[in-house]
């Protein structure tokens, strides 16, 4: 019985005359969606699978799908004859090009067996000496498989030998995805062995001689690079090779032991780089010693996938599509990097900032190029901090992301350029359109992945470029809310019980019931010299005059409130309702509200008059009547309601911002703070500058004390009687969590007399009232959910550092998610 | 909404046989907007009102019409004369319309002395297009605005058919609403052509009446941009063409092709392409040989590919994108256009734009236009101050503008070049001013 190995993302071609059993050997050993058989490709193109006509159409849709299946990292066998070398040669083309590995199993039987198995098939009709030409072509190929590019080849010679055979998918020896840490991944040494020493301390390694071990199990991963240049590479190659026989470390290779190593095997070599220094000290060492130090380079693998696939570890770093994968462009990468084709002034080639345009999801630690100090980019980070020139040896605690180095003891070794960043760095504000456009996925915290799509990105990327502030200052965008379920009260549509029956049932027992303002949503941005005041769209409410005068009058505000100081940040990210409505919305409510109450206060009086002229002469008008009366007392209503929260504004002059919510300051986010706490900032800033800053009424509710409720209904009768808009109710503790998820982050209950805005002046007559109860609110709770998770994962994005990108792509999801059709009325 | 009709002819009562509805009832008859109901609320032998009151369900007007943002939940149609009641008219009213009264058959041909009272008529373009409208036919207009809104309070007087004056206003009253109401098919202008017969061929204002009249089609695509209610916030018809519009565009146009020729481009890429005025210039001419038009609307890219046409669209792209956005697609043209572009984008905005042309495209010639603010006081109908686009986030001086190219230029390493577009005007310069950006060999 023998066992055929092969890696666990390869492309499997079977080889194989016609009936040789390529088809039954792959059913047996693979599951049904990863072989790709010619047969039936032929069949998909051509409505019969032995239509050697469509042979050519049905290798195009062989490719195709074994294309995308090799993209997705998913094994791939390939059941045709795979005879000839031309059809082979294509698919180890398509393996490269996916960087997998190419493995052969060929299905070596006698003529006999395989045109005794044809005769027996009914569909196969062609005679023997097809079978005997494969055959021939086969032969001829078998000893030049290797050449061609297939990495592991099997031969099967025997019916027996089909049967017995079994196979074993061996990962990649990338592949330790299985290793969760932690680790401490280091930096290039160098031959810089005593300040290896000095940092593997500094990391709580135990170093006692040429080995070291961390007490808590900690592992080392080295970067590559460990030789040359440096005073002590034998010193260094001795510990690490200790310690990764041992289990303590990890090594990957860096573009140094490569070289080192064609030199040690007497490869023709330039000697510069500082290669000198190490043939040098090794000269120094035993035979024995640098037999093993060659085998020890020569065994670096290029690269680590570690952590489940979280953490890649490459010498040069790694974009997204070579991780995991094989193949030479692969290698090169990982040692090597890649070049834009052009020198520098000091003549070394210009390296290519893949950092810049990475987007994976791993993180990606890497070394290779000196820079001054370790910093994130995209997910990606360079430790190599030139220790041997002076710099330092920087190493990342993983998974706490802390950086750790220690100085070099002097320069060991003069650099031909100084220590800078070499390209120039991808200003910090550059967005791509990649990171906005198509179908996207954005992953949260608090409510996983969500779904982007296309048309709505599409229709977002037209607001956010024409109207939208710019992205560095638009970090967040306030979430739609869900109105609280309907109320079965034939009087009203909306009413508190509702909201703390909902919480209730979602076991939340502390609840604010907030006053809603009736203004405009603002997010306000302020800090020590700037800042933002936009729309709930991005867009700035005010010229840049007049926010810039805004935003003295809040700054002074924070600062009386001595807020800079107690969060310790030199800006301030809050939600608030700016007031009065028509600040915003001055046009609106002129050309929409405004004409409507002219025109029902225009029509309804004058028809009431000819309808009472006519009930005078007796004519039976006086159901029509009295609905036209009724209506025209709505239409007082209406207007009355509108009217209410209007004002006129002079400059700052009556203009008015109510801050409910902190949403983040430098390094912070306050999501899990109460809202009495959020509240009570907003009372600090109203303290320190009343005129400005409205307080929010607030009420706390107990939903599982019915006093409590009654209470609540209570206030919320009062608000809305002296002509509120009505309250937003909210978990008391702020993000909270049921029993099936995220709990809605507030529910508003609008009052009767503020919903004729909403649903027209008419809306509480009985007949209309009942249809409009039949509103369905799941599409409005499910998008107020979204929104409000991706809110708070752009502002922990924000809070953590990460680059503009990761916090734009959560605004503009909002932003997208906004144009999805949902009753406006909600 | 209301409509009175009042007749003092003698034997004023004879209105109920002439309407086909009787003076002492209360009729109702179901219309596709509602109820309409006929009542005369006088009905004496000097004097007789007929009435129509059309009563529309508020809710059902809005169900299954999603998607049209908030404002038409809360709107005026249930309270103003629009099409809505010029179709009731047609309904309840067809017999008397079409001038049949078999009762009393000599009726319909006398001209009556009529009283029409509309209490909210909605007037796009005021009192004073109610009157060019209604004046020529024969009635003295009294229009009254109501309170400081678009609407009017409508009193027409005259001695007309009853058939005349109740066509008149099937016709005029949707007109002067220039209203989206309902769905125009194309049996409409069979419908216009019918009511308007007799008096529309010889109205002075017989183009408005049918450009509007026809004209409710645009639009029923509605995309989801709407929704976010930012947009559309100022309608471009209600924009007076402040520059000669055409000429100017297609001198601007001409200029922009003669550059792309003279620097001899094969592949160019048309920056906020529009709907394709310039790709379709560019199209015809071979010397172009890949032209990539991107816009930021997918909309609008839709009308560009409209307009098109099948053959051209096999060499020309198009691609939503935004320049406030690096985009790796733009990169490797020869040339790159921004026409009229730079001045829709908010000045903070800028910088991404010139990082994403000039930085990461880096096309060997970059062309831009922008308008010449000092021109603009050559514009009659321009207020001093304002711009000429209502989307315009700035306009230029010559001075600010070369300052702007010039620090582009050497920021990313260009040579720049201006070229006037249009009749230039010794003191001010020419209306568009161009720069022509080229590359600096090397950089």
């Amino acid at each position: 019985m023998s066992e055929l190995v092969i890696p666990q993302l390869s492309l499997v071609a079977l080889v194989g005359a016609s009936g040789s059993g390529k088809s039954t050997f792959a059913r047996k050993h693979f599951r049904a969606t990863e072989v790709i058989s010619s047969d039936r490709c032929r069949g998909l193109v051509s409505d019969d699978e032995n239509d050697q006509s469509a042979t050519g159409d049905a290798f195009d849709v062989l490719h195709y799908i074994a294309g995308k299946r090799l993209h997705n990292g998913k094994l791939t066998v390939v059941d045709a004859t795979n005879v000839q070398r031309e059809g082979r040669a294509g698919l180890v083309r398509l393996a490269r090009e996916h960087d997998v590995l190419p493995v052969a199993i060929v299905l070596d039987l006698p003529e006999s067996v395989c045109a005794e198995r044809n005769e027996a098939r009914a569909d196969r009709d062609f005679g023997v000496h097809v079978i005997r030409r494969q055959r021939n072509d086969l032969r001829r190929s078998l000893r030049f498989l290797e050449k061609e590019g297939f990495r592991r080849v099997h031969v099967l010679r025997s019916v027996e030998e089909i049967e017995a055979a079994t196979i074993r998918r061996e990962p990649l020896v990338n592949d330790r995805r299985g290793e969760t840490g932690p680790f401490d991944i280091i930096g290039d040494v160098h031959g810089c062995r005593l300040e290896l020493t000095e940092l593997l301390t500094r990391l709580g390694y135990h170093v006692e001689g040429d080995f070291a071990s961390h007490p808590a199990g900690r592992r080392a991963v080295f970067v590559g690079d460990l030789v040359d240049r440096g005073p002590d590479t034998p010193g260094v190659l001795r510990l690490v090779m200790n310690m990764v026989a041992a289990g303590t470390a990890l090594c990957v290779a860096g573009n140094h032991e490569n070289k080192l190593v064609r030199a040690l095997r007497g490869r023709n070599v330039q000697v510069t780089h500082g290669l000198a220094e190490s043939l040098a000290q090794l000269a120094d060492q035993s035979d024995d010693f640098r037999k093993q130090a060659e085998q020890f380079c020569y065994d670096l693998v290029s690269h680590y996938v570690l952590d489940g696939g979280k953490l890649v570890v490459a010498h040069a770093g790694l974009p997204e599509r070579y991780q995991g994968r094989a193949s030479g462009r692969v290698r090169s990468f990982a040692l090597y990097g890649e070049t834009t084709g052009e020198t520098d002034e000091y003549g070394l080639p210009v390296r290519y900032p893949w950092a810049n345009d990475y987007r994976g999801s791993a993180t990606v630690v890497y070394g290779h190029t000196p820079v001054p100090s370790a910093e994130w980019v995209n997910n990606t980070i360079c430790l190599d901090t030139g220790c041997v020139f002076g710099g330092s040896l920087t190493a990342l605690r993983y998974p706490e992301r802390e950086l750790v180095s220690v100085a070099a003891q002097q320069v060991w070794y003069e650099p031909v350029r100084p220590l800078a960043p070499e390209a120039p760095v991808r200003p910090p504000e550059e967005l791509d359109v990649t990171d906005v456009l198509g179908k996207r996925t954005v992953q949260t915290s608090s409510h996983g992945r969500l779904t982007v799509r296309a048309e709505n990105a599409a229709a977002a990327i037209e607001v956010m470029s024409r109207f939208a502030i710019e992205p560095a200052k638009l970090l967040y965008l306030p979430p739609t809310m869900a109105p609280v379920a309907t109320s079965k009260r034939p009087e009203v549509l909306e009413h508190p019980e509702e909201a703390f029956a909902g919480y209730l049932h979602d076991g939340v027992d502390r609840v604010v019931c907030e006053e809603k303002h009736m203004g405009s949503r603002a997010v306000v941005l302020v800090s020590r010299d700037g800042g933002a005041v936009h729309t709930r769209t991005g867009r700035s409410f005010f010229d840049e005059e007049l926010t810039g005068r805004l935003l003295e009058r809040i700054r002074s505000a924070a600062g009386k409130a001595a807020l800079w100081s107690s969060l310790d940040s030199g800006w301030l990210l809050l939600d608030c309702e700016l007031l009065p409505w028509n600040a915003k919305a001055g046009a609106l409510i002129r050309e929409q509200y405004a004409a409507v109450g002219a025109a029902a206060s225009g029509a309804l009086p004058a028809a009431v008059d000819v309808l009472r002229e006519a009930s005078g002469r007796g004519v039976d008008v006086s159901e029509l009547l009295a609905r036209t009366e009724s209506r025209s007392v709505n239409a007082a209503a209406y207007r009355a309601a509108y009217e209410r929260y209007c004002w006129p504004t002079e400059g700052l002059n009556g203009m008015r911002i109510a801050p409910f919510q902190l949403l983040a300051s430098e390094g912070a986010t306050y999501h899990d703070r109460p809202h009495s706490w959020h509240l009570s900032v907003a009372e600090q800033l109203s303290a320190a500058d009343p005129e400005l800053f409205a307080t929010t009424a607030n009420l706390t509710v107990d939903t599982t004390d019915p006093e409590s409720v009654r209470s609540g209904v209570r206030w919320w009768e009062e608000l809305t009687g002296a002509g509120g808009e009505g309250m937003v109710v909210k978990p008391l503790a702020n993000l909270t969590r049921g029993r099936r998820g995220l709990v809605q982050p507030g529910l508003k209950v609008r009052g009767r007399e503020y919903l004729r805005i909403i649903y027209g002046p008419d809306y509480t007559e009985p007949g209309n009232i009942d249809r409009l109860r039949q509103r369905g609110l799941a599409a409005k709770r499910s998008l107020a959910a979204r929104e409000y998770a991706l809110g708070i994962e752009g502002l922990e994005r924000l809070a953590r550092g990460e680059p503009l990108w990761r916090v734009h792509e959560c605004v503009f999801a909002v932003l997208a998610l906004e144009s999805e059709p949902v009753d406006p009325r909600l | 909404m209301l409509l009175t009709l009042t007749t003092t002819m003698p034997q004023a009562t004879d209105l109920g046989f002439l309407l086909h509805k009787h003076p002492d009832k209360a009729q109702t008859f179901t219309v596709s907007a509602g109820a309409a109901h006929v009542f005369y609320p006088r009905a004496t032998d000097a004097e007789c009102t007929a009435a129509l009151l059309l009563e529309i369900d508020p809710i059902a007007l809005v169900r299954g019409d999603r998607g049209q943002g908030l404002f038409q939940y809360v709107n005026d149609r249930p309270y103003t004369a629009n099409s809505m009641l010029a179709v009731a008219i047609g309904a309840v009213f067809r017999t008397a319309m079409n001038g049949r009264c078999d009762l009393k058959p000599e009726l319909p041909g006398r001209e009556l002395p009529l009283r029409v009272h509309l209490p909210v008529v909605p007037a796009r373009g005021g009192a004073d297009l109610v009157r060019r409208l209604f004046e020529p036919l024969g009635w003295t207009v009294d229009a009254v605005p109501v309170e400081e809104s678009r609407y009017v309070d409508l009193t027409l007087t005259g001695s007309l058919r009853l058939a005349d004056a109740l066509n008149h206003l099937y016709v005029l009253l949707p007109v002067l609403d220039d209203g989206k109401h309902y769905w125009v098919a194309r049996d409409e202008i069979d419908k216009l052509l019918r009511a308007g017969e007799g008096w529309l061929a010889g109205h002075p204002e017989r183009e408005l009446i049918s450009r509007r009249y026809l004209a409710h089609q645009r639009g029923y695509v509605r995309s989801a941009l709407e929704r976010l209610g930012e947009v559309d916030e100022f309608d471009p018809e209600d924009v007076a063409p402040v520059e000669r519009r055409e000429s100017l565009a297609e001198l601007r146009r001409g200029a922009v092709l003669a550059v792309l020729r003279q620097v001899g481009a094969r592949r160019v890429v048309d920056l906020g392409c529009g709907p394709g005025a310039l790709l379709r210039l560019l199209v015809k001419d071979p010397q172009f040989e890949e032209i990539l038009g991107v816009d930021v609307s997918a909309s609008t890219l839709r009308t560009a590919a409209d307009r098109l046409g099948d053959r051209e669209l096999r060499r020309v792209t198009l691609r939503q994108s935004a320049l406030t956005y690096k985009d790796a697609e733009l990169a490797g043209y020869d040339a790159a256009v921004l026409m009229e572009v730079v001045e829709h984008l908010d000045p903070p905005r800028l910088p991404a734009l010139e990082r994403s042309v000039f930085g990461a495209a880096r096309p060997r010639t970059v062309v831009v236009t922008t308008p010449n603010v000092e021109y603009n006081v050559r514009y009659e109908t321009l207020a001093a101050g304002a711009f000429r686009h209502p989307d315009h986030r700035f306009e230029w001086t010559r001075a600010q503008f070369s300052a702007w190219s010039e620090a582009v230029a050497a920021q990313h390493g260009y040579r720049v070049q201006y070229l006037p577009v249009g009749e230039v005007d010794p003191d001010l310069g020419p209306p568009t001013q161009m720069a022509v950006f080229t590359r600096e060999e090397g950089s």
